[in-house]
């Protein structure tokens, strides 16, 4: 939490959240061009350094061999061969390796940053079909990979919980949604159903999805003493290093964690198993370790999205009202991890209803923990509510953007509070005049092309603004006028250090090229984590507080003989390369003459963002409407989604070509969730069936369109810089967008994702 | 992977002698299946003869057939003029399959060898009478969608997931072979068995045989030949079912001849014999081509995932011969 007391945040001139707006907001500068990314030129040229490509002296290479059951005890643990195989340093097992703490629940405390909390190799007992159960040390990774397969366990095995429809007939309450109330009830809805003039009830079902970003999860981990050095993939550097410190019992100080480039998070590259076996490794072995994990290896130990069953049930008047919006449902989940896919929380806040409930629960299997992937809850969510809304329109004879602009609410219908910005029908108006809507036939089967039925859908997107407290930023200034802001913040590649760039050089009135944007290593300022479409206000925060200091202290620096003696906080702003009165041009001095005059080489100031009452006082978050054109083989069922638009309402945004590529990359991932992607997890043996990319269908080039990015750029006057995340939002509502174009080209409505041709046939 | 020895050979010969030398050996052709699987510890060869520098040539007899050298890439032979002109559902049945990157890898020999992707078949964890016979099968009542409709058995429900293979299944191709008892030739159809009880056994090949060569005897109506595969992503993906077809029309639009293969539905690359006999000297048109692959499809029997294939094939035939008729889309 901010240190800033309340006098402090009530100083004139500075931002206090949900009172006054960030005074940047309608200033623009090198805010929003599509500035490539800094990065992408040593990318290209493969002198970015990633996780596993961190060379060190005497490095050993780590492989795992993991388990074949779900739950029990290994009884043996033949690990003779892979010893005596060529090149291997070590093996460690539950029987050698250092004792160590489990690790504790993400959000439990501040520093736990567990995806699980069950201990790690400390003991026979199996909770997974994949959990690692040795880790094997060698001079090159075939060599440890070779010796891997040699491990052979024997296992006494318990009964396990690997089916859903078993662990569902005994589901287990929340008592609390991610820090919401896991039911909601507004009026006797189910009531209001049944009294309802039309009504719609129906049960939506989505399945597990992995994560499988290019870069596979990778660590190089190095001890001196016992300070620990981690070459991490990482969405979640703090935490990583304060976890890391608590479960091996060291002083926080102790632990580096650094992870400049990241091949792609999504949610997935926080902690795992493996940092935490390559840490308590490479102790035992006295040698750096990298490990890097192989695709199925991923599939194995890191979580995915569970599946969902969802009920929808709509109650409408004649006129299109809803009396009653019911969204319930059940989750599969684990008893050591605390991620329930909270799939009810579009509905809260995106339709005015007379009667609301909301509720979810959980089935509890003997399964990896799952976890956050790419707008966890809200991806699923607005399938099942956005599939329902449109079979609603259909019912009434509503074109469903009529249907959406009907039931618009006026203030937050969940919480009542007003909406800090909201323009989705703004939205739907400009992605529908762009798409062609009006060439849409209400009724299925209208267009075709030979044996291709063509048709259109639309859905809503949305996702919550964040801004996560306790991050900070330090900003310092040079005498050459340059200015390097940092924090330990990440750029898994959407575009975090060139848009932030662009912030700061806007922020402090500089040319972008005299902004330097350190980030990812827990050396630098505490920063937030990259989860939940966060970072870019949550930076945004901590940079108008240092910003502020920063100001303040140039003021103070500038002394008597400045233009700018006596000017306060409030009375200026930085601008062409200074500082200036905000009315009066004349009086302006740039930041190397105070500087020179002050005799200084440098000012190095830093400050927390304060507290996140902006989201204490308003319903924040971000809209939009995705647009879907596909074609349907009326012979064999294949769907190819032929266009898509999305338009968003996500605040200003910061930088139009990341921003356009973070919207595209979400609608990409939704194409998956709506057409191929699903894990097999067989019940038989609660083991992952398809862990591979050949199995795994994730979208291919010729699976994806082109694609059409709107966004109506207006700043929410409650955020830093008026920006909303737009991370995930993407690939919200395209689920729906496509089920619902399937139903107008062939009549079918499928609740099942993936829409696999079997089930249009 | 486990440790191997790798030597690369100059000609049949050298190749054959290198591998008559350990029990363990195999030949390597591009590696993009037999790599991965010793990756995955499935194969475990002792010793890898490269086979890849033995003749690729694609060379056009007198007597109108084509004489393919096994090294021949999978790019190369779908990229060769004269089969895209004279046997364009091979060309076709090629492109549709894998990436282009694995296309420029594989071989025509590896191709032909390739073993089926059944997931149990992958994961030693799993029961699977093909890797450990005796083991059982995980994908009888388990994820068995891209498995066997068409000559199953209890022991084994996977299907050779080759496209190539289909189509040269189709314009009856011969699979030239040599060995430690010398060269022999053999029916492509004939190669690949049915799984029955022993599905570790795929093909008739010997200990020590390697491909050298395929054969394509002249075909003229090939030329009105296609492929179509149906799967689940736009491509990257094996075929739930796919269908080669070559059709030969009478003025009268009388069935002369056709040849129909299908891919996806069988342990091995399925001649549609009995669809075939159905539709010669029958009327070219949906009601004959829909009544040939009913015929085909008549002992075909569904798994727990995979019912739908059965009237998918039959779909897809009908709509292929339609394409090829010309005047039925
Ligand atoms: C992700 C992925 C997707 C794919 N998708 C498809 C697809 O959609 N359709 C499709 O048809 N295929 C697909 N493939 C498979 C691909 O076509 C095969 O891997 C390839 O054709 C094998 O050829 P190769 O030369 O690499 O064989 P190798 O991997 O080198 O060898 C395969 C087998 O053949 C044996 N062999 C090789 N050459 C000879 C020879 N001359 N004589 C005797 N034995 C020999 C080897 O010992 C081995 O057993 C896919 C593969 C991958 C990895
Ligand atoms: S179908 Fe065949 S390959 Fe697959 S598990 Fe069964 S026996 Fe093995």
């Amino acid at each position: 939490m901010s240190a800033q007391s309340d006098a402090a945040a009530s100083r004139p001139g500075r931002w206090q959240p949900a009172v006054t707006q960030d005074p940047m907001l309608h200033k623009h500068g090198a805010l929003g061009q599509p500035v490539s990314r800094i990065e992408g030129p040593l990318k290209v040229q493969g002198k970015a350094r990633f996780a596993a490509e961190f060379p060190y002296e005497g490095l050993c290479y780590a492989a795992l061999a993991f388990s074949t059951i779900a739950r029990g005890k290994i009884t043996a643990l033949d690990t003779v061969a892979a010893e005596a195989a060529p090149g291997v340093v070590l093996v460690m097992t539950h029987r050698n390796a250092p004792r160590m703490k489990a690790p504790s629940l993400m959000m439990s405390s501040p520093t736990a940053a567990g995806a699980s909390d069950l201990p790690v190799m400390q003991t026979d007992e199996i909770h997974w079909n994949g959990q690692p159960i040795a880790v094997v040390l060698a001079e090159t990774q075939e060599q440890a990979d070779h010796a891997a397969s040699l491990v052979k366990a024997d296992y006494a095995p318990l009964p396990a919980t690997t089916s859903f429809e078993e662990a569902r007939k005994t589901p287990r309450q929340l008592d609390n949604l991610l820090g919401q109330p896991p039911v909601v009830e507004i009026g006797d809805a189910e009531a209001a159903l049944k009294g309802a003039a039309v009504q719609v009830d129906q049960i939506y079902r989505t399945p597990r999805h992995n994560h499988n970003a290019i870069e596979l999860h990778a660590a190089t981990v190095a001890w001196t003493g016992d300070e620990l050095r981690v070459h991490d993939a990482s969405q979640l550097l703090d935490l990583t290093a304060g976890q890391l410190a608590d479960i091996f019992g060291l002083d926080a100080e102790k632990v580096r964690v650094s992870s400049p480039y990241v091949g792609g998070g999504f949610g997935g590259k926080c902690l795992w198993d493996h940092q935490i076996l390559a840490g308590a490794a490479a102790k035992l072995a006295g040698r750096p370790v990298r490990i890097m994990l192989s695709r199925e290896g991923v599939f194995r130990i890191v979580g995915g999205r569970t599946l969902t069953e969802q009920r929808v049930a709509l109650g409408a008047s004649a006129d299109g009202k809803l009396d009653a919006l019911i969204h319930t449902g059940i989750v599969a989940m684990t008893t050591h991890n605390s991620c329930p896919e909270q799939f009810t929380f579009p509905a809260r806040h995106l339709y005015a209803a007379k009667t609301i409930r909301l509720a979810q629960e959980v089935a509890d299997m003997d399964m990896l923990a799952n976890t956050f992937m790419r707008a966890p809850g809200e991806s699923v969510g607005t399938f099942a509510l956005e599939c329902a809304i449109d079979e609603l329109a259909s019912t009434l004879g509503l074109d469903p953007i009529e249907l959406r602009r009907r039931i618009e609410p006026e203030k937050d219908p969940t919480s009542g509070k007003p909406f800090s910005a909201r323009h989705l029908i703004d939205a739907y108006d400009r992605g529908a005049e762009r798409f062609g809507w009006n060439r849409r036939s209400a009724t299925p089967r209208q267009q075709r092309d030979g044996e291709w039925l063509i048709g259109m859908g639309c859905a809503t997107a949305t996702y919550p603004y964040h801004r996560f407290p306790g991050g900070a930023a330090r900003i310092r200034l040079t005498a050459d006028g340059r200015v390097t802001v940092s924090t330990a913040v990440h750029d898994m590649g959407m575009g975090t250090a060139t848009a932030q760039a662009q912030h700061i050089a806007a922020r402090l009135g500089v040319p972008l090229d005299h902004v330097t944007f350190e980030y990812g290593d827990t050396t630098l300022p505490r920063g937030v984590i990259a989860g939940g479409s966060t970072q870019t206000a949550s930076i945004g925060g901590a940079v108008i507080a240092a910003t502020e200091v920063f100001v303040e202290e140039l003021l103070k620096l500038a002394g008597n003989d400045s233009p700018l003696a006596g000017l306060s906080l409030a009375e200026v702003e930085t601008r062409d390369g200074g500082i200036g009165h905000r009315d009066d041009t004349a009086r302006f001095e740039s930041y190397e003459s105070i500087l020179r005059r002050a005799a200084r080489d440098e000012l190095v100031c830093e400050a927390e963002a304060p507290p996140p009452a902006e989201m204490e006082a308003f319903s924040m978050h971000s809209y939009g409407a995705q647009f879907c054109e596909v074609r349907v083989s009326e012979i064999t069922g294949e769907v190819r989604v032929s266009r898509f638009l999305g338009s968003f309402d996500a605040g200003r945004i910061l930088n139009a070509k990341t921003a356009t590529s973070q919207f595209k990359g979400g609608i990409i991932m939704g194409i998956g969730l709506a057409l191929t992607e699903e894990t097999n997890f067989d019940p038989r043996s609660g083991r992952i069936v398809n862990a591979s990319l050949a199995d795994y269908h994730v979208p291919v080039q010729m699976d994806v369109p082109a694609i059409e990015i709107l966004y109506t750029d207006i700043p929410d006057p409650q955020a830093p810089m008026g920006a909303r995340g737009i991370g995930e939002i993407g690939i919200t509502g395209v689920g729906a967008a496509v089920a619902n174009a399937v139903y107008n080209a062939t009549g079918k409505r499928i609740r099942d994702l993936p829409i696999t041709l079997d089930k249009l046939m | 992977m486990n440790p191997f020895t790798y030597e690369r050979a100059s000609d049949a010969a050298a190749a054959i002698g290198l591998a008559k030398g350990s029990a363990a050996a195999r030949y390597l052709g591009g590696g993009t299946n037999l790599v991965d699987l010793m990756r995955e510890t499935v194969e475990r060869p002792e010793m890898l003869v490269d086979v890849t520098g033995l003749p690729g040539r694609i060379e056009p007899r007198a007597d109108g057939s084509l004489l393919i050298g096994a090294a021949a890439t999978n790019t190369a032979l779908a990229a060769d003029a004269h089969v895209r002109t004279q046997y364009p559902l091979l060309s076709r049945a090629i492109l549709a399959g894998a990436s282009a990157q694995i296309r420029n890898m594989a071989t025509v020999g590896g191709n032909i060898l390739q073993r089926t992707r059944c997931r149990y078949f992958y994961d030693n964890a799993a029961a699977c009478n093909k890797r450990q016979p005796g083991a059982g099968c995980d994908a009888r009542d388990g994820f068995n969608r891209y498995h066997a409709i068409l000559g199953a058995s209890p022991a084994c429900v996977a299907t050779h997931p080759s496209d190539m293979c289909v189509a040269l299944a189709a314009l009856d191709a011969t699979v030239h072979l040599d060995g430690p008892a010398g060269p022999r030739s053999i029916a492509l159809a004939d190669l690949h068995r049915l799984p029955g009880d022993r599905p570790d056994i795929e093909t008739e090949l010997q200990p020590g045989e390697l491909i050298t060569a395929v054969e394509l005897p002249p075909l003229p109506f090939a030329r009105r030949s296609t492929y179509r595969k149906v799967r689940d992503r736009a491509s990257y993906a094996f075929a739930l079912v796919s269908v080669a077809a070559a059709l030969d029309l009478d003025k009268d639009g009388t069935v002369r001849d056709v040849r129909l293969a299908l891919g996806g539905v069988a342990h091995k690359p399925w001649r549609a014999s009995a669809a075939e006999a159905a539709l010669k000297g029958r009327p070219a048109g949906p009601e004959s081509f829909r009544a040939a692959a009913e015929a085909e499809l008549a002992a075909a029997t569904g798994l727990r995932d995979n019912a739908f294939k059965i009237e998918l094939a039959k779909r897809t035939i009908v709509a292929v011969l339609g394409d090829l008729t010309g005047d039925e889309a």
